[in-house]
């Protein structure tokens, strides 16, 4: 392990998983120590944070996630989350999430039915996650979508609850922060991109933050994502 | 112990827009259909379920059917036996 | 019966000759899937052997799964491209993505992780609805995988010409990367007498039983419906366990080789496997994990059953290696053992249904000098003489909006081009760039075909691409090394046909020799026609190209406003196959543009350096829609306008849209256009002031200007437009 100061943040690996070594890329990058942790296993080996990366787990069959929902680490995850345990959900890691019953909602297929890979600009919603403690609600970032599943859905209620409630962490938009169907890349309903439990300690989003922190590949918009995530997560909130 | 084979018919919540469903509804007039509305497309699983009674082994396709087969925020879904053995 | 499998009478005969008597159907059965010409190359091999394959870097040339380059930090990059025009043709999608499949484990047989795809793509015209279907089949499949695998999908061509309506091209080209020192070779890993053959992946079913030498040694006839059940559908989600499960093996240091199983399935993986290390081998059918438990020897001897693997094993790493594949989800099952000896026996239900030499299966397909014959015909009249009385702003924007050169964003958003977090550069850019993770070097990848030169002249259409591939390469400041191609050609027992390989052939040879980028491997699809449809020779080129620091990656398109543009190269007056000539009159004809080898070497040596000194702030090959084309795509990707003056004789629509060869256009810093000039000179590279950037509109002084937005428009709406979308 890294010296006590630096925070301990685990990426899950799925069958299936693509965008773990990514994700615990951009949290070395961001200063923190990544964990590498198996699917199978009960194990969270003492991460102060939780990631659930991209990919296709299980290769999406059935449903995207539902079977990753199931997984053995999964109990930990939900158990660590009581706890207030920051946990992230990133693409497939959000839908693993929603099928897991930690956030609302769920994804469908995009509305164009084709898989969708471009920068995207997110209005930041709230700063009261684990993830936007460093950012500003109205503040915009520039991030990568890259999903053929990725349409936020909700029953009525659910969304009720999410917009009354302030859940939304995330919503597509212009650079000035204009929300319409023209920055929408996959028809969510009210633009959704990104939700947060009512604790805020857990949150869920379809862009790729973990594909935002490098200037070399790509867009910056994750820095402050990771930076948010690093910050709740030497806070102590779990483990 | 006897072999039941059961059909789990998973299909989208009748709230929900269903652009597959839209993407048939809009191809069939082009092969001459014009005539249909309302296309849905849905989920067909099916399925071979060792149990003493066929009543015990519904309701354990039932169950699958709930937790793992359909998210009830999105499907809804029917479950048929089709036969024994 | 051996005539129904493909097989000519005089190969039944070696056949008969070689084993002394009549095969069995089991042993029919293997010879006509190893000697079909998509495994044997019989029709191309002798052409094949005159290509230049040897070079300082070169670590692994034809012949293996893969070639491999030294790219120095003792890590090697291990590249090849494949066709699978034939099963696209009949179902897009699966085509597509068994394709996909097939060459990326091509790759990881080597012992190299895939870090990047390319799907060069060939289609009839998008105003009609079967192209349409083919179109959206063929990338959804090949995102579908591609995306669903984990490997970013970094570039490619679409391109669009009638005879591709009856015959699309699908080919698909993937890049690894590995330690040197653990590449998997014959040369570096030699398997033993008395090591296992353990098969681990999906398990083997009725997939394309027969679909190597039914499908791809045959052209298309009308029954595509008896042909569907060759074609074989593809899990991306077992491929990505496979990768994982191949490289853990290799790391662990447990193989005495690795084989992909593709065409011709277990046969050609057992068979291959014994004859290089110079042994037989006894193969148990009964041990084959089967999908359909009644499946016949033959059967199983010939499926193509997707996502499986076939390692080589010692006894002593056998239950480690079981293991691993446990680990990641596989089946594994031992099927044979080596043995000393060159046959290959092979039982089922404990008969012995085959014995073979496994040489003369691998090793002595049949090999054809078949006749060439050049046509008769002229390419009629070149239109680079004709008088062109149109309006030259509007031929302009059709040859903006002409399918061949618009926006193919439509395509390339369908593919994730990021993940794995490596790229510097895809879509946008002539060349895909993307980082060796562990140093600061970059590589450089373009795929190029030039159908329509090659209709006219095969040997310079070969040629061009060969040049052009580099300069796109060079464009970006990356030094080219080798290439790996696809031949994608009609029917080879047509003289005519084999007159325009072997033309291709000479045309690949002198453009690599002369630009020093040797030939590593690659593949050749023949049969590419149907009833009086043939496809244009068209040998699609995969440029592999070296930046040493990643940073110095120049751009593509005008970074910013008050640059100084320049082209570099000549233009001569060449309208031969243009962009121009197919647009505005509808008309395929003259001579493609001359190609002078010594110039584009030239050219590309002076690319490196100016790159080298960060004199160039940005540099786009000049090519389809020559000038004009350029400086609007240079305008569009960047959002900075131009203004230009074309100077010289040649009349203006000839200097705006010649596709003469050897030529970039790049914008330069005002401070640096002394050294430019003196870059230039010194390499013997005209170079020739046009403008400057700045400003919201595209300016052709003296004859017509648009604005950048108006460009954006016509540009990134024209595909959309066609399959009837908004942009």
């Amino acid at each position: 392990m890294n010296d006590p100061g630096t925070p301990r943040v685990g990426v899950i690996t799925f069958p299936g998983s693509l965008d773990d070594r990514d994700a615990l890329d951009a949290v070395e990058l961001m200063g923190g120590e990544g964990v590498p942790l198996w699917h199978a296993e009960r194990d969270l080996r003492s991460v102060h944070a939780v990631i659930l990366p991209g990919g296709f787990s299980h290769g999406d069959y059935l449903r995207c996630g539902a079977i990753a929902a199931h997984a053995p680490i999964m109990a930990e995850v939900a158990a660590f989350a009581e706890r207030g345990g920051p946990v992230l959900g990133i693409c497939n890691g959000f839908q693993i999430l929603c099928e897991a019953g930690l956030l609302a909602g769920a994804l469908i297929r995009n509305r164009s039915l084709r898989f969708v890979c471009r920068d995207v600009w997110l209005r930041v919603e709230t700063a009261a996650t684990v993830v936007t403690s460093d950012l500003t609600p109205g503040e915009t970032i520039r991030v990568p979508v890259k999903h053929g599943e990725g349409q936020f859905v909700a029953t009525g209620d659910q969304l009720a609850r999410i917009e009354e409630g302030g859940l939304v962490v995330f919503r597509y938009s212009s650079q000035d922060g204009v929300t319409g169907e023209d920055h929408n890349p996959n028809g969510a309903t009210h633009h959704i991109a990104g939700i947060r439990n009512e604790a805020g300690n857990v949150v869920g989003l379809m862009p790729h933050p973990e594909h935002a922190v490098d200037p070399d590949v790509g867009p910056t918009g994750g820095q402050a994502v990771f930076a948010s995530l690093l910050a709740s997560a030497m806070a102590g909130a779990g483990a | 112990m006897t072999t039941y084979t059961f059909e789990v018919l998973v299909s989208l919540k009748a709230g929900l827009a269903d652009p597959q469903g839209k993407a048939v509804e809009s191809a069939l007039p082009a092969l001459g259909w014009t005539n249909v509305a309302n296309v849905r497309v849905g989920k067909h699983v099916r399925f071979d379920v060792r149990s003493d009674s066929e009543q015990d082994a519904r309701e354990q396709v039932e169950d699958m059917a709930r937790r793992l087969l359909s998210n009830p925020v999105i499907e809804d879904f029917r479950v048929l036996a089709t036969e024994g053995t | 019966m051996h005539r129904e499998l493909g097989l000519i009478d005089e190969e039944l005969e070696a056949i008969v000759e070689r084993l002394g008597r009549a095969p069995t159907r089991e042993e029919l059965a293997m010879y006509a899937a190893m000697w079909s010409e998509h495994c044997s190359y019989k029709s191309s091999k002798v052409h094949l052997r005159t290509l230049p394959t040897e070079g300082n870097a070169v670590l692994v040339g034809p012949g293996q799964d893969a070639g491999a380059v030294d790219i120095g930090d003792g890590l090697a990059v291990v590249f090849k491209m494949e066709s699978h025009s034939h099963p696209s043709a009949i179902e897009p999608y699966q085509g597509a993505a068994t394709g996909v499949g097939g060459i990326v484990r091509d790759i990881i047989s080597m012992g190299a992780r895939p870090v990047a795809l390319l799907d060069p793509l060939m289609f009839g015209p998008l105003t009609q609805e079967r192209n349409r279907w083919l179109m959206a089949g063929v990338v959804a499949g090949i995102g579908g995988y591609g995306n669903c695998i984990g490997v970013p999908t970094v570039g490619g061509e679409v391109r669009f010409a009638d005879p591709h309506s009856a015959n699309p091209t699908v080919d698909v080209m993937c890049v690894g990367i590995a330690p040197a020192d653990r590449l998997v070779t014959a040369a570096s890993h030699t398997p033993q007498a008395g090591s296992l053959m353990v098969l681990y992946g999906a398990s083997t079913g009725l997939d394309g039983i027969g679909g190597v030498s039914v499908l791809a040694s045959a052209t298309l006839d009308g029954s595509a419906e008896a042909s569907r059940p060759s074609v074989q559908i593809g899990d991306p989600f077992a491929e990505k366990l496979l990768i994982e499960a191949s490289l853990e093996l290799v790391e662990k240091g447990l193989l005495e080789g690795l084989q992909d199983l593709g065409g011709a399935g277990i046969t050609c993986a057992v068979s291959e496997s014994a004859a290089r290390a110079g042994l037989g081998a006894e193969l148990d059918l009964d041990r084959v994990p089967l999908r359909d438990p009644a499946m016949e020897a033959f059967e199983i001897l010939t499926s193509e059953s997707q996502e499986r693997m076939l390692a080589i094993v010692p006894p002593s790493k056998l239950e480690e290696a079981r293991a691993v594949c446990r680990h990641w989800g596989l089946a594994s099952a031992v099927i044979a053992e080596l043995v000393e000896g060159e046959t290959l026996t092979v039982h089922h239900h404990g008969d012995e249904v085959a014995a073979v030499p496994a040489r003369s299966l691998a090793d002595e397909g049949p090999v054809y000098e078949r006749p060439v014959a050049a046509p008769d015909r002229s390419n009629g009249d070149d239109p680079t003489f004709r008088p062109f009385e149109g309006e030259i702003r509007e031929a302009f924007l059709a040859i903006l909006s002409s399918p061949d050169v618009a926006s193919k964003r439509w395509v390339f958003e369908q593919y994730d081009s990021i993940v794995q977090g490596q790229t510097v550069a895809a879509a946008g850019s002539d060349a895909a760039v993307v980082r060796v993770p562990g140093t600061m070097k970059g590589i450089a990848l373009s795929c190029d075909g030039k159908g329509r030169f090659g209709a006219l002249d095969p040997y310079l259409g070969a040629a061009h691409a060969v040049a052009e591939s580099a300069r796109n390469v060079a464009v970006t400041g990356a030094r080219p090394l080798a290439i790996t191609n696809c031949l994608n050609f009609g029917n080879p027992e047509r003289p005519r046909v084999m007159w325009e390989f072997a033309e291709a052939i000479r045309g690949i040879r002198d453009a690599c020799v002369a630009l020093e980028t040797p030939v590593t491997g690659g593949n050749v699809s023949f049969y590419n026609e149907t009833g009086e449809s043939v496809i244009w020779p068209t040998p699609v080129i995969g440029m592999l190209g070296l930046l040493d620091d990643h940073r110095l990656r120049v751009p593509t398109a005008f970074p910013r406003a008050g640059l100084a543009i320049y082209v570099l190269g000549e233009t001569l007056a060449e309208l031969g196959g243009s962009e121009f000539s197919a647009t505005v009159w509808n008309s395929v004809a003259g001579r493609p543009p001359v190609l002078n080898l010594v110039e584009e070497r030239a050219l590309l040596d002076a690319l490196q350096a100016m790159a080298s000194e960060a004199l160039l702030a940005s540099a786009h090959d000049c090519a389809d829609g020559g000038l004009a084309i350029a400086l609007a795509e240079c305008a569009i990707e960047g959002g900075h306008g131009f203004a230009v003056r074309i100077g010289g004789d040649l009349p203006p629509h000839v200097a705006l849209f010649s596709e003469s060869a050897s030529r970039a256009i790049v914008s330069v810093a005002p401070e640096h256009e002394a050294a430019l000039a003196e870059r230039g000179a010194r390499h013997g590279v005209p170079c020739t002031r046009l403008g400057e950037t700045g400003g919201p509109r595209a300016v052709f002084d003296g004859l017509f200007e648009v604005s950048v937005a108006e460009l954006v428009d016509v540009y990134e709406g024209a595909i959309p437009r066609l399959l009837g979308e908004t942009a």
